[in-house]
């Protein structure tokens, strides 16, 4: 067992880990942040995905070792102090942008990445970013709606409803 | 203007909140004081005897409880099957026994061998690749007609065969059928695969078993859609445990899709060894392991024969279908080949005559049960391509051979066994035509033509069977449960209300929409009714989600159970202003005596039922809490017409969904975003079907598709943004809300649609192709361009 040290939503964590302990492990386990799930094991769904200095990471692939020192963002960091959602956020409960909630942690914070990049993304970038983000429940008509929404572009024209 | 809230309105979903900062609470996120985990040694072999399994090494690895085999299971129940199919012999269908770790047979990949609890995770996994296992690898059984040729390798020594039953509907009416045939006009006939899938909810299934000394009382927290049908099946027929000394709990559930109704040998594992173990017991699937040991869906090989007359109308149906069950039953394997396919047969047509015979069969994979649809998308995929196919041999308009089909008076009996209480096809099929703008096809057709793509636009219609189900009915097929569900409505001392309800929410949003009901009942604000769900502790009782049945079954209970509460609500208020309780009238939350001004709030009587210092205690009691349960008098039958357009590459053969057009008759309608979202996930699932899923296994029973990199799920890229309609709307006849249901039809409507416009893209550059098989991969496409 070894010690690492990193910045998680603001704050210093620290914990033991061994040296085959993944970051989402570590996030989950010893930090108890349960937001982030695991809904693989061979990095292709990113219901994992946290920011790491900045960077969308999917946090099964990625040993806690490795963060020693990062700054790393999760899902529970994403709202105001005061609960109330962010831009991102409110834009997937306003479009019905996630149903079971599952995947949602790793969606937002892969979309958060996305428009941290692109601020106004077109549909196409918006599926093409998202293609390392599994969803079941949406047929992710929703979602990238609602990144499309967050992103201040008019959707009322989209399909039916 | 739509409403903004109550029945009809769209209010944002509650449950949202907690999900989208990390507060949700699934099975995997809770951990209890001083668990053990335990690690499931799995056969990496479809067949095989064992002969030894040699554990002693692992035992002294560090951290290791205790292990298990078989032998520690012998004394207990198998995993049971939960419905009794009947053969057109009038015999009983073949029943395996299904251990909860295998014991003297290997049956299928994945299949526990040994099970490894130890202090954590990683020391369990250690220990687990330190078991000896002496095995006799046997021939696998894996091709369905094979399993049933003579001399096949026998899968189970106790049945006669690898046959289940072979089950003929309705067997009286084969004669008659097979004349219609001999006398018919024109035959069309096909042969299709309808292929296997994997459900793949995104959380994978999760199980701790915990165990208290004190009270003798055992705890399961455990990802399922049905938390007391779990109760019922493990308790009563695996491990023998009363219903009062056991609690289910299923918190929140990342999806279902069919694949958590199940009961499962690793739930029954880890309730069993918190016992013996004495600690509480986690299993947390991995995705390799669910691919493994999930209940699959689909795999039906079938024939389906076509007979019209010489003016097109539909005479008769014939088919022929072989169904994979896997190695064993699962819960509900043997109804979906028969009661919820062959029901289904008749579609939206009036066709006076059909023979459905289905042929269940075991083979050394993974067992086979419900995945979304759950036979309805198998009758609807066959019925669909077969009529498509009918339409371009007789030179007709596919629309137009259908809707001169459509069944146009109702309630309608079909000629196998079921009756449609309401609907109107040609309406939906209007929604359609105006929502997928037929009319521009040929334009878009040829700007496709001017990019080097072939464009081809498919239809299809559905009918699926929801509510599910009339208990004396299903009774009668061979259920060996009930299925009616219940809702108690809680009323608190202040006005707030629970609703207990047996339905589970796994991403379907009845915390919200559940609400929007009851609310509406009483004129209150929803913010004062919660819903509780999905612990057998907190709620009497319930049959779970599955089949649409939701707000149909469930949510007529909780309706029933508020009338109830209604009623006695008017008795107190009556009491409270000295009138006539037939003279109370409730409305907006205020109780008025008819043609008075005299009124008391809803929050007046509630307190009044807890406080009862001026109350008729001689005629009721006090409280308000009321119980319903509800069981349907039939089905519901939403039915849609779908359309696809595709774009395909000739030069690749691959296919994109350029356009996607869905227009649904679910009767009334509670909430029509959520509903919008539902139909949104099917049409994704069946176009991820359609284009994309394979479980493959090779001829040893090896599983080839077990991963993400292998199994291919639709991903946001691979489909369009879906143009949806629900405005045509025949409320259901026997429910109180007309509610018919609508979580299965996307999957249901989706594939042929999609099938159909892939044949009429690649006809229209001249191929001759009648019919691909799914997923239409590019290979299989480029293939059948250039045979």
């Amino acid at each position: 067992m070894s010690q690492v040290t990193m910045t998680v939503n603001g704050k210093t964590a620290s914990g033991a880990i061994e040296g085959r302990t993944l970051l989402s492990q570590f996030l989950r386990d010893s930090l108890k942040l349960t937001g982030t799930h695991v809904g693989c094991d061979t990095g292709q769904c990113g219901a994992c995905v946290v920011h790491v200095n900045g960077q969308a990471v999917k946090s099964c692939n990625m040993l806690a070792a490795e963060a020693e020192g990062a700054v790393v963002e999760t899902i529970e960091g994403q709202a105001a102090p005061d609960g109330s959602l962010n831009t991102l956020q409110q834009a997937f409960q306003d479009h019905h942008g996630l149903q079971c909630g599952f995947c949602t942690p790793g969606m937002v914070m892969s979309a958060a990445a996305l428009l941290k990049d692109n601020p106004k993304p077109t549909e196409a970038e918006i599926r093409a970013y998202l293609s390392g983000n599994l969803c079941r429940c949406t047929g992710y008509h929703n979602i990238v709606k609602a990144i499309m929404a967050a992103s201040g572009q008019d959707v009322s024209a989209i399909a039916a409803e | 203007m739509p409403k903004d809230h109550g029945i009809g309105a769209s209010p944002k979903r509650r449950e949202d909140v907690r999900f989208l900062t990390g507060n949700g609470n699934y099975t995997d996120d809770i951990n209890i004081h001083g668990q053990a985990y335990v690690h499931f040694l799995r056969s990496d072999v479809a067949h095989a005897t064992i002969n030894r399994i040699d554990t002693s090494a692992a035992e002294a690895m560090p951290g290791v409880v205790k292990i298990f085999t078989g032998d520690d299971f012998a004394e207990v129940g198998g995993v049971p099957c939960g419905w009794q199919v009947t053969d057109r012999f009038g015999e009983p269908m073949q029943e395996p026994r299904h251990p909860v770790i295998a014991h003297g047979k290997i049956k299928h990949v994945g299949e526990i061998v040994a099970a490894v609890v130890a202090d954590s995770l990683d020391q369990a996994r250690d220990a687990a690749e330190a078991i000896e296992l002496d095995l006799d690898e046997l021939p696998a059984v894996v091709d369905m007609k094979a399993a049933l040729a003579e001399g096949a390798t026998k899968i189970h020594d106790e049945l006669t065969s690898n046959l289940c039953y072979d089950w003929g509907f309705v067997e009286e009416n084969k004669e008659a059928v097979n004349k219609a045939f001999d006398e018919a006009a024109h035959v069309t006939s096909l042969e299709l695969v309808n292929q296997r899938l994997v459900a793949n909810p995104m959380e994978a299934r999760v199980a701790i078993g915990d165990y208290s000394r004190s009270s003798d009382e055992y705890t399961l927290h455990t990802t399922s859609q049905n938390p007391h049908v779990i109760r019922l099946l493990m308790g009563a027929f695996v491990l023998g445990i009363p219903e009062h000394k056991l609690r289910v709990v299923a918190p929140d559930v990342g999806g279902g899709f069919g694949t958590k109704i199940f009961h499962y040998a690793e739930e029954a594992f880890c309730t069993f060894a918190a016992k013996a173990c004495n600690r509480p017991v986690k299993w947390s699937s991995t995705r390799s392991e669910a691919f493994m040991s999930d209940a699959q869906g689909r795999d039906h090989v079938t024939k389906i024969e076509l007979a019209l007359d010489a003016e097109n109308n539909f005479t008769a149906i014939r088919t022929d279908t072989h169904a994979n069950m896997g190695a064993y039953l699962s819960t509900f394997a043997s109804s979906v080949p028969t009661w919820l396919h062959g029901t289904l047969m008749a579609g939206n047509y009036k066709t006076p005559l059909i023979y459905v015979n289905v042929k269940a069969v075991f083979t050394n994979t993974v067992p086979v049960d419900a995945y979304r649809g759950a036979g309805r998308p198998e009758a609807t995929f066959q019925l669909e391509r077969v009529i498509d196919k009918a339409a371009r041999e007789l030179g007709v308009d596919p629309i137009a051979l259908r809707r001169q089909n459509f069944i146009t008076e109702f309630p309608y009996a079909t000629p196998v066994a079921v009756e449609y209480d309401t609907g109107d096809y040609h309406g939906t099929m209007d929604k359609l035509e105006a929502l997928a703008d037929f009319g521009g096809f040929a334009a878009r057709r040829a700007e496709s033509e001017k990019a080097g793509k072939l464009r081809g636009l498919g239809v299809n219609c559905y009918i699926e069977a929801c509510g599910i189900a009339p208990s004396a009915l299903v009774g009668q097929l061979g259920a060996r449960a009930g299925l009616y569900d219940a809702a108690t409505v809680r009323v608190n001392a202040t006005g707030s209300i629970s609703v207990m309800v047996g339905a589970h929410s796994h991403g379907q949003g009845h915390e919200t929409t559940f609400p929007q009901v009851v609310a509406e009942m009483i004129g209150i604000d929803e913010s004062m009714v919660d819903i509780v769900h999905g612990d057998t502790g907190r709620i009497p009782f319930g049959m779970g989600t599955y089949g649409s049945r939701s707000i149909a079954v469930c949510g007529s209970a909780m309706v029933r159970a508020t009338e109830k509460v209604i009623a006695k609500a008017k008795k107190i208020a009556a009491h409270l202003m000295e009138a006539s309780d037939a003279d109370i009238e409730l409305k907006d939350g205020q109780f008025t005596v008819a043609g008075t001004d005299k009124s008391v709030a809803w929050g007046d009587v509630t307190l009044t039922a807890y406080v009862p210092h001026n109350y008729p205690l001689e005629d009721i009691e006090p409280g308000l809490e009321e119980t319903a349960f509800y069981d349907p008098a039939n089905f519901t039958y939403p039915a849609g017409a779908y359309a696809c357009e595709v774009e395909v590459d000739p030069e690749t053969g691959k296919v994109s969904i350029e356009r996607f057009s869905a227009a649904d008759d679910f009767g009334n309608i509670i909430n029509p975003m959520i509903v919008d979202g539902q139909v949104h996930g099917g049409i994704g699932q069946g176009i991820g079907q359609a284009l994309l899923e394979n479980c493959v296994y090779d001829g040893d029973g090896q599983l080839l598709s077990a991963s993400y990199m292998d199994y291919a799920m639709p991903r946001a890229d691979d489909v369009p943004f879906y143009a949806v309609d629900h405005s045509s709307q025949t409320p259901c006849t026997h429910n109180p809300l007309g509610v018919k249901g609508c979580g299965e039809a996307g999957a249901i409507g989706s594939p042929p649609a999609v099938v159909n416009a892939v044949i009429d893209a690649l006809r229209s550059a001249g191929h001759d192709v009648t019919h691909i098989d799914m997923p239409m991969s590019p290979a299989r496409v480029w293939a059948a361009m250039n045979p």
